[in-house]
């Protein structure tokens, strides 16, 4: 890796990181398409205005806003606890790892401690989403190149598996809830890590049965190699994190870099693509999902016993000192950071989300221009969205 | 990695007159920040990036936060002279008395930037920009030709906020529609007046919009007031 910074002498001209500039060929009329709100492989309200030339897509402008309900100024009228439940509703396949970005966030704000089984179960169910989320973004992908149904089906199965042992520990399939500044909410019963054991083990043949129905697939190579290049120095400059960053080469795994919570406690690698396209993005998906079943195995066998809250901690009603705190974590879907200015009151005085999905789309137009239209459904797929993220 | 004072002094060898000044965060995260002129924001900003020894070259997180007017009483301490009649004579006394004075502190925007390496992994370093007023002077330089990654997000502080960037490529709202108004996240707002959107506009609904009406015109009156 070049260690000097990403930017090259040759590219530090002016405009080196907009949008490249596609001429129409000349022969007949631009054609203005909105794709969306109502598109189903915009996985929720967004649209995109295409401008088309024949196939070709010569200009693309994301339009956003269809979803928000400013989650933040919501934040500032209550208390630090009552937007723990509201951040679920964020990236809403991941709840658990927004809660845990959010938790994080205030226990730096206040200096908190956490206990070392806490650490461990938020790892084991951050982890879990992790799988599920890449599982689904991977079926989501491909039922949009047309497979209908039945990759994303194979991704379900395992998910409802997972989302079952969310159930039993949270109480809730998807708006978990689950995380507390100072710990976790409940504690996990003996029996739960042993059924969570049990569908830890079997994942690894669920990741071979999927890579083996996918991987060498002659239509998934032909429809996503060589689509959607995102440039390694773009992709730093424009703030993508997350396997899309990964995918483009860069060695940038906030687990890694920060070691925030117990991460510098287990192995695991850190997969990168070479050909920074959709089919690299799928990939990383895939083999990331790996590593995960791998954290999960030795936090699973290591899980200490003891408190899952420190006793002294307070959850509701607390008043912060005076100051503000950045906390960021690697999310599925990049990097989720909570921004927090407290001014000594109950409330937050600003809450600020970072979300990973809607800094990633800001190379959509990049990586879309010049190629056919049928490909922008499928490098939009690749970024792996969440439109309650997006618009909060 | 650096600490702010080395980043501040290695700025201003390299650019100077920045005038770059330390804001210190008493909570226990420790996260200090450095505030910027708006005038040398692009150097200062390039500078950060490109320095070999920092090359912050990942811009995270671009928010703003809205900072009103705030009413400030302090206990001052006057001196001033008295005629006070002392052992049946009138003479010209110094007296010291404490007086509550009330002052309005000014209140302005402000963006917060969070920057970190992707090539040496540190971070963050948190940079901060401050406009004039809340009212007509809210341009602040955009950070976009230099970090990409602020586009979309100071397009949001555009939105919610009503920061201008100038220099930015497109800066359009980015979350509420183009017709919108106001900004939603300033701390002073208020919701627009919906109920002409009612299907059926009956009593309660009327009633409803002419109190509403009567609350943004005490408003209105109430600026006027603070402002002369």
């Amino acid at each position: 890796m070049n260690t000097s910074g990403f930017v090259q002498e040759k590219d530090k001209r002016e405009g080196w990181n907009r949008p490249p500039h596609i001429e129409p060929d000349g022969e007949g009329e631009l054609l203005e398409v909105a794709m969306g709100p109502h598109h189903p492989s915009t996985h929720g309200v967004f649209r995109m205005d295409v401008a088309l030339d024949g196939e070709r897509v010569i200009r693309l402008k994301p339009v956003f806003g269809y979803l928000h309900r400013n989650h933040e100024k919501i934040a500032e009228g209550i208390g630090y606890l009552g937007s723990m439940p509201f951040t679920d509703r964020l990236d809403y396949m991941c709840p658990l790892t927004n809660n845990w970005a959010y938790a994080l966030a205030v226990e730096k704000l206040t200096g908190q401690q956490v206990p070392e089984r806490a650490e461990y179960l938020r790892v084991i169910v951050g982890e879990l989403t992790r799988v599920v989320n890449h599982a689904s973004s991977i079926g989501f992908l491909i039922q949009e190149m047309g497979a209908s149904g039945t990759p994303l089906m194979y991704a379900f199965k395992a998910r409802e598996k997972i989302l079952d042992l969310f159930e039993e520990l949270t109480g809730a399939r998807m708006m978990c809830n689950y995380m507390r500044f100072g710990g976790c909410r409940v504690d996990a019963t003996a029996e739960w890590l042993a059924a969570t054991r049990k569908v830890v083990a079997g994942l690894p043949k669920f990741a071979d049965e999927y890579e083996r129905l996918l991987r060498g697939n002659e239509i998934l190579m032909a429809r996503t190699q060589g689509i959607g290049i995102l440039r390694p120095e773009l992709a730093v400059n424009a703030g993508v994190t997350g396997p899309m960053l990964r995918a483009s080469g860069i060695n940038y795994d906030i687990r890694r870099v920060d070691g925030y919570s117990i991460y510098n406690r287990f192995k695991f690698r850190v997969p990168l693509g070479e050909h920074w396209d959709v089919y690299d993005r799928f990939m990383i998906r895939l083999l990331e999902m790996r590593e995960s079943f791998g954290i999960l195995e030795q936090a699973l066998k290591e899980i200490p016993t003891g408190p899952v809250m420190d006793p002294k901690a307070k959850i509701r009603g607390f008043r912060p000192k005076p100051g503000e705190a950045y906390g960021r974590i690697e999310a599925p879907k990049g990097e989720l950071g909570f921004y927090l200015i407290s001014d000594g009151g109950p409330n937050p005085y600003r809450y600020r989300v970072r979300p990973p999905s809607l800094v990633n789309l800001t190379v959509l137009e990049d990586m879309c221009l010049g190629s056919n239209v049928a490909d922008v459904v499928l490098i939009f797929g690749s970024v792996d969205i969440v439109l309650g993220e997006v618009d909060r | 990695m650096k600490t702010v004072e080395e980043i501040k002094a290695a700025i201003e060898t390299a650019i100077p007159g920045a005038g770059v000044v330390i804001v210190p965060n008493p909570s226990v995260s420790g996260q200090h920040s450095l505030r910027i002129t708006p005038a040398h924001a692009v150097a200062v900003a390039t500078f950060l990036r490109d320095d070999a020894e920092l090359s912050l070259d990942f811009l995270s997180n671009a928010t703003g936060v809205d900072w009103p007017d705030k009413e400030v009483s302090e206990k001052v301490k006057i001196t001033r002279t008295v005629t006070k009649t002392v052992d049946g004579q009138e003479q010209q006394v110094e007296e010291t008395v404490e007086e509550t004075q009330k002052r309005v502190v000014p209140g302005c925007l402000e963006t917060v930037c969070h920057l970190f390496s992707v090539s040496k992994g540190h971070g963050p370093v948190v940079i901060r920009m401050k406009t004039a007023n809340r009212t007509d002077q809210v341009e602040l330089p955009s950070l976009t030709p230099i970090w990409r990654s602020a586009e979309f997000q100071e397009r949001e502080i555009f939105d919610l906020f009503g920061i201008v960037f100038t220099g930015h490529p497109d800066l359009r709202r980015l979350l509420m529609w183009d017709e919108f108004k106001d900004h939603p996240m300033r701390r002073d707002y208020v919701e627009p007046d919906d109920f002409e959107y009612e299907p059926t506009a009956h009593d309660e609904v009327l009633t409803r919009a002419q109190e509403h009406q009567a609350k943004l015109a005490g408003m209105a009156a109430g600026q006027e007031g603070a402002g002369a």
